[in-house]
């Protein structure tokens, strides 16, 4: 499995200290105490299961914390299955009906935030934008390949937004008009030439998908590169600024390390086009004649 | 303890655009938000930003159109501050960046909206939130404010004096998701809160799983009123499984309604005669509504809206996101089938009591955004006005917490000036009297210091120590899941606080209510971690979500009339003798009271006299 499980010192010491807090060891008497709720929890699965129309869903669990969860391991759930039903309706119907402690980020439920980002059998789909009619059952969740679990479903998003912010993700043209109410002008081919790139809801689909990524820790990655011509591209900013945009994206851990291979493209959820705009911005680089590793 | 000039509670466009002015005024400026920026919900908006930009068009036009949305329940000195603003700030948004849809000359479109006697909503074709949300988190980024996300605030930090007006708000209390730490955050100058709506107090909303409304319940047992609370805007297409909204775009281009027998109800059924699918929202709604109630629903829950006739080719053309939408979440070819849309709890035009600069009578507590109630959309908010109210509102509140020179403002806050209190004819006892959550917590620590004044440091560490009882608490006792009550909850709130109001549903959902407190007394959280419990979590806001769902319904039962979206079967016309006041809600320790502030309708040249409202 290429999902990664964080070891090593940091995580041992939390774990040390949890255990041996007074708080702790009475929260874990409580929950022994809690067998008839989770009675009842299986009994509504009994009969979730027995009902002909449910979906079988085998969700991914993990926490460092919790003495029964430090194994990675999967748990299933039947879900009573309703027509329109996403990959993320049914984990929050098992989340809900019985199990409290399953755990995944999610909020807007309409694929606009880019929270639920999961390996869903075996590719990076947005949970919220999933139909489970559209999947092989039993349906395998898994947390997005390449990132530290952190628990359950949930990834470490740190590395990747330090990677988005590496390449000075904001607006800074070489000159803005002199009245407060004037605006740039923008032409209508240039706001459509950098629409589909403006589209990125951070959800980390594609660093996850790549292969590059997952081989070198330092590259940029498709979403980060994406940003750079979002800007790079955008006529309002100017010559002086494209300039400097171009020379971050060129470094070592730019864009010259993308081999093409097109799987961030697959996975986008908003269907931008990666692989292009990183092809793309190759060319503008070699054009404005730039050295490069 | 974490310590800054100023803390903004919420990062979406309210709270980044409060960051960034705070910070522009040379403040020291930390976000604590439950979500990395990125995630908030601003990013759902579709339709725009209303802004008066070109020759034709005028701030006052702008402020006249609000006003009569409104139903002459906003506050004109705050209506004046949005629209005179409104210009700035949607070019200082194109100065950093913003794709906003063009014009072949190059300068931001505009387009026309319900409501408005001018084009002047610009807009980033039908994803203006998300280009907002981003746009502004860029400029975040640049400015180096200090973001905490993923953590959760549990509380505020305010002083025990009697009054609420002479209440000090020192700072927050916030939870680490990640490691389950719970720290406190001091605020030397101000908190600023910006943290959206209470949508899923509703079954069914096109609010984001993330709006609980934290914000406002937590305000509310600080001792800040609530106001206008009653006032819920429900969006009559939105789909049945997931409340995901489908843009007013697709009857603007011709989709029509149907009921179960196939009718064309808005016509055949004499809803709206002359406007049919267009006419104004809550009307839509309660039409869809009495369809479903009178049986001619189909499965006894929605309507149809069928755009089929349309042609595929328009609808790809114009179209295009909602067949994503409707395929997407429910499944269905828009193209092939007629889409199945029921009314969905939308916007609360509601909040937080503050006046135009964003401020409460609490000393520094400031809120913004959909949060607040400056008032500006007063019982009905126009579309393209949302956005607005975030830039705007967020500035203000943003300048004033870091000390920036600005006008004092003419709107009142807390209990001064005039106002007049009132009884609730409730059937159960309401609140919670000294219990779990509110300010008491804070309030008992601050009194044991000896004779001499608590210092401002030791009200955050108090306020620390009680929600980390609190925390312990949940995590060690046994009893339901909070699910349970927030889901009966939700299924009472959809059924008597819906776009039909009548005394006795909304007295019932004041039982259900009363229940539903009882029964969160034994909620306990289920997962023993402390590694991002999302069980504990939610389990809190459960408990902010029962604190707004009674203050909605306190104030749908004492307002008897009828009031932009506000409508009561006992009294269904608008009574402006009696009504042209806001209704304001006092937890007052945990037992509400009720009182009403008069509504503002002078402005800085002119009185704006009310008039029936129609389009
Ligand atoms: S580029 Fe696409 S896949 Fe990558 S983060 Fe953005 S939206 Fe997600
Ligand atoms: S829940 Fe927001 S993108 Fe899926």
């Amino acid at each position: 499995m290429s999902t990664q499980v964080p070891k090593g010192e940091e995580v041992e010491s939390t774990t040390d200290e949890a255990a041996s807090s007074p708080g702790k060891q009475r929260r874990d008497t409580a929950k022994a105490d809690r067998a008839g709720q989770q009675e009842k929890q299986r009994e509504a699965e009994e009969r979730a299961k027995a009902n002909e129309d449910t979906v079988q869903i085998k969700v991914f669990r993990y926490d460092p914390e919790v003495e029964a969860k430090q194994e990675p391991r999967f748990d299933e759930f039947h879900v009573p299955f309703e027509k329109g039903m996403t990959v993320l309706d049914s984990l929050m119907y098992a989340r809900d009906h019985y199990d409290p402690s399953l755990t995944f980020r999610h909020s807007c439920r309409q694929a606009i935030c880019g929270s639920d980002a999961f390996f869903i059998n075996g590719s990076q789909r947005l949970g919220c934008k999933t139909q489970l009619s559209d999947l092989d059952e039993p349906v395998r969740i898994e947390p997005l390949p390449h990132q530290d679990v952190v628990k359950d479903l949930v990834v470490d998003m740190d590395h990747f937004y330090e990677q988005m912010h590496a390449v000075e993700p904001y607006f800074d043209p070489d000159e803005l008009p002199d009245g407060e109410l004037e605006e740039q002008r923008q032409s209508r081919a240039n706001r459509e030439k950098i629409k589909m790139s403006t589209r990125c809801i951070w959800c980390g689909a594609c660093m996850s998908s790549c292969n590059i990524a997952a081989g070198d820790n330092q590259y940029l990655g498709p979403a980060a590169i994406n940003k750079a011509y979002r800007f790079a591209m955008d006529e309002r900013e100017g010559e002086a600024r494209k300039q400097e945009r171009l020379e971050i994206i060129e470094q070592e851990h730019g864009v010259w390390r993308c081999q093409t291979q097109f799987s961030c493209t697959e996975v986008c959820p908003k269907d931008i086009p990666l692989t292009e705009h990183i092809q793309e911005l190759k060319r503008e680089a070699v054009k404005s004649n730039l050295k490069f590793w | 303890m974490y310590e800054h000039d100023v803390i903004v509670v919420g990062a979406g466009g309210a709270g980044l655009r409060a960051a960034i002015a705070a910070k522009n005024e040379g403040a020291d400026v930390a976000i604590v938000s439950k979500l990395h920026p990125v995630r908030s919900h601003t990013g759902a908006a579709e339709g725009g930003i209303n802004a008066a930009l070109r020759e034709g068009d005028s701030w006052e036009d702008h402020a006249y159109d609000t006003m009569k949305g409104s139903d002459y329940l906003g506050d004109a000195p705050a209506i004046e501050a949005l629209c005179k603003n409104s210009p700035n700030e949607v070019i200082q948004l194109e100065h950093w960046g913003m794709a906003f849809s063009r014009e072949e000359d190059g300068r931001v479109s505009q387009r026309p909206f319900g409501g408005l006697s001018f084009p002047r909503t610009t807009y980033a074709g039908a994803e203006t939130g998300h280009q907002l949300l981003h746009t502004m988190y860029e400029q975040l980024v640049k400015s180096g404010v200090q973001v905490y996300d993923e953590w959760h605030v549990l509380n505020l930090a305010v002083t025990d004096e009697e009054r609420p007006e002479d209440r000090t708000c020192h700072g927050v209390v916030a939870y680490d998701v990640q490691t389950g730490e719970v720290s406190g955050f001091r605020a030397r100058n101000g908190v600023i809160l910006a943290t959206g709506g209470p949508g899923q107090a509703f079954d069914h909303t096109t609010n984001a799983v993330s709006c609980t409304g934290d914000g406002q319940a937590m305000a509310y047992r600080a001792g800040v009123p609530l106001e206008d609370m009653e006032f819920i805007q429900f969006h009559p297409t939105s789909l049945p499984s997931t409340g995901v909204l489908i843009s007013e775009g697709v009857r603007g281009e011709g989709g029509i309604l149907y009921n179960a027998e196939g009718e064309r109800f808005m016509f055949e059924r004499g809803y709206a005669n002359n406007d049919g699918e267009l006419a104004s929202r809550d009307v839509v709604s309660r039409a869809e509504l009495t369809e479903v109630n009178e049986g001619r629903g189909i499965d006894d829950e929605y309507v149809h809206l069928d755009m089929r006739h349309l042609g595929e080719e328009r609808i790809l053309d114009r179209l295009e996101n909602i067949l994503h939408l409707a395929e997407d979440f429910e499944g269905v070819d828009g193209l092939e089938e007629p889409m199945p849309v029921k009314p969905g709890q939308h916007y609360a035009m509601g909040g937080i009591e503050t006046n135009e600069n964003g401020e409460t009578c609490v000393n520094g507590l400031y809120a913004a955004g959909e949060c607040a109630c400056a008032s500006v959309h007063g019982a009905n908010r126009l579309g393209g006005n949302a956005l607005p109210e975030l830039i705007v509102f967020g500035k203000r509140a943003g300048k004033h917490a870091a000390g920036a020179e600005m006008e004092p403002a003419k709107i009142e806050t807390g209990q001064r000036g005039e106002y007049e209190t009132a009884e609730i004819d409730s059937p159960v006892t309401l609140g919670e009297p000294g219990s779990f959550g509110d300010a008491d917590a804070v309030a008992d620590g601050g009194t044991v210091a000896e004779g001499g004044s608590v210092d401002e440091t030791s009200i955050v560490e108090r306020a620390v120590e009680a929600e980390r009882k609190k925390v312990d608490e949940l995590l060690s006792s046994d009893g339901i899941h909070h699910s349970e009550v927030r889901s009966d909850l939700q299924t009472t709130m959809t059924r008597h606080v819906n776009v039909f109001r009548e005394e006795e549903g909304l007295k019932q959902a004041l039982r259900d209510i009363r229940e539903a407190r009882d029964r969160y007394e034994d909620v306990a959280v289920s997962d023993p971690s402390r590694t991002f419990n999302t069980d504990l979590l939610q389990t809190i806001e459960t408990r902010n979500l029962l604190d707004l769902a009674e203050a909605i319904t306190i104030g749908a039962l004492a307002r008897e009339e009828f009031r932009g979206a506000h409508w009561r079967a006992e009294a269904p016309e608008r009574k402006d003798d009696e009504w042209l006041k806001h209704t304001m809600l006092s937890w007052n320790d945990g037992t509400p009271e009720l009182w009403y502030r008069p509504v503002i309708l002078e402005g800085e040249d002119k009185t704006y006299e009310p008039k029936t409202r129609s389009y």
